[in-house]
């Protein structure tokens, strides 16, 4: 599957089938500090992703201190 | 995964409430929440007139279609902070959400009105930018709200927001910010009402509503706040959140519920305008000073040569 992640922007290619729980375990990613979109809608984290999908791994995170 | 409340196709699982739920029932719980947050903390009134610090990123956008949603006379300003393509991206996405909604923003430009920016303040003052940022921010919402005829001031901070400065606090034992950190501060003379109805919704659900409703945002970070304290303390945060779920809900709602009274007495006590006669020769606003702050910054920061955006990397390796 083709995994854009943020901040900066890239891309991943990682075969599927996997689960989004594991595919963000396997990325060593916080569940809390992302959402996952595919097709513009949200996706849980038991979701199966098929090896041709194609989704965004966004941060939610927000520095700014003022 | 089913939806707690329909047994439907849940699209996002909750692990602080031990619950996943469909589209319908998360915007709801979401709308929800920001009803128990004003309500308990007396946020506001039927037919006040709200206005929103709206920064076109996701938390302040939510927050005004929130508050849209729920029937109050909510209107936005957005300052351009001058933080390079970052602000013109932000500007976009602010005045988009305004323009498809039929919502009235105002718009403010650092530069164009004041003649400085975020990284020149940054430079000029000596300060870290979110300090300059902040200041800037603070003033100027006060201001508009002040000369608009608002009756308050709502701003995006969410539980995560919240949860990071109290960490902060915490640690450093700083009892006059922690007897500040409050979701409400009451108007004073010169000082507009100012409320956080996000308080208990974290960032996670804020960029999800966001996703629901399509609603466009900044989902770039700032890059004056790339590798800040803030962002550090948020992290330390979701780990403990990854292996014990609820609990920055627990620390900042319990803080709320149980300390807040502890401190109340020295929250009164900061809360007190330090002279409410004395005001800003040059803004009228009130202050210790002959000149407040914010236009101290402001005589500082023109006469200086603008300063460029830092990049994120070189301000990563400081």
């Amino acid at each position: 599957m083709k995994v854009v992640l943020r901040n900066p922007r890239r891309e991943l290619a990682i075969p599927g089938p996997m689960s989004v729980t594991k595919l963000l375990g396997r990325l060593e990613i916080v569940r809390e500090s992302v959402i996952v979109i595919r097709g513009g809608t949200l996706v849980p984290g038991d979701a199966v992703l098929a090896d041709d999908d194609e989704i965004e791994i966004r941060p939610v995170i927000s520095g700014g201190a003022g | 995964m089913k939806c707690r409340v329909c047994r439907g196709p849940a699209v996002i699982d909750l692990p602080r409430h031990n619950a996943n739920f469909c589209v319908e029932h998360f915007l709801r719980l979401c709308r929800n929440q920001v009803v128990k947050a004003i309500e308990d903390f007396s946020m506001l009134s039927p037919g006040d007139r709200v206005l929103v610090a709206v920064s076109g990123g996701k938390d302040s956008l939510a927050l005004w279609d929130l508050l849209v949603e729920l029937g109050y006379r909510a209107d936005g300003l957005y300052l351009g902070l001058g933080i390079g393509e970052y602000s013109d991206v932000s500007g976009t996405y602010a005045r988009a959400f305004a323009e498809e909604r039929n919502l009235s923003l105002q718009v403010l430009d650092l530069r164009d009105t004041y003649g400085y920016d975020v990284p020149t303040a940054a430079a000029a003052t000596r300060r870290v930018p979110c300090s300059a940022c902040g200041m800037s921010k603070r003033h100027l919402f006060d201001r508009a709200a002040i000369d608009g005829g608002y009756d308050v001031v709502a701003t995006g901070h969410n539980l995560d927001d919240e949860a990071a400065v109290l960490y902060g606090n915490t640690l450093h034992w700083d009892l006059e910010h922690l007897a500040r950190q409050y979701p409400v501060l009451p108007a004073r003379p010169g000082f507009p009402k100012k409320v956080k109805p996000l308080v208990r919704l974290t960032e996670r659900e804020m960029a999800a509503y966001c996703v629901l409703r399509g609603i466009d945002y900044q989902v770039e970070e700032c890059p004056m706040a790339a590798g800040n304290t803030h962002l550090g303390y948020k992290a330390q945060l979701n780990a403990l959140e990854a292996t014990s779920p609820g609990t920055k809900a627990a620390f900042v709602l319990g803080f709320w519920d149980r300390m807040s009274p502890v401190v109340a007495g020295l929250r009164a006590a900061a809360d007190e305008p330090p002279d409410a006669t004395q005001r800003c020769v040059r803004c009228g606003a009130p202050t210790l000073a002959e000149t407040c702050a914010f236009c101290r910054l402001v005589e500082t920061s023109a006469a200086h040569v603008p300063v460029p955006v830092p990049s994120p990397r070189r301000r990563g390796r400081r």
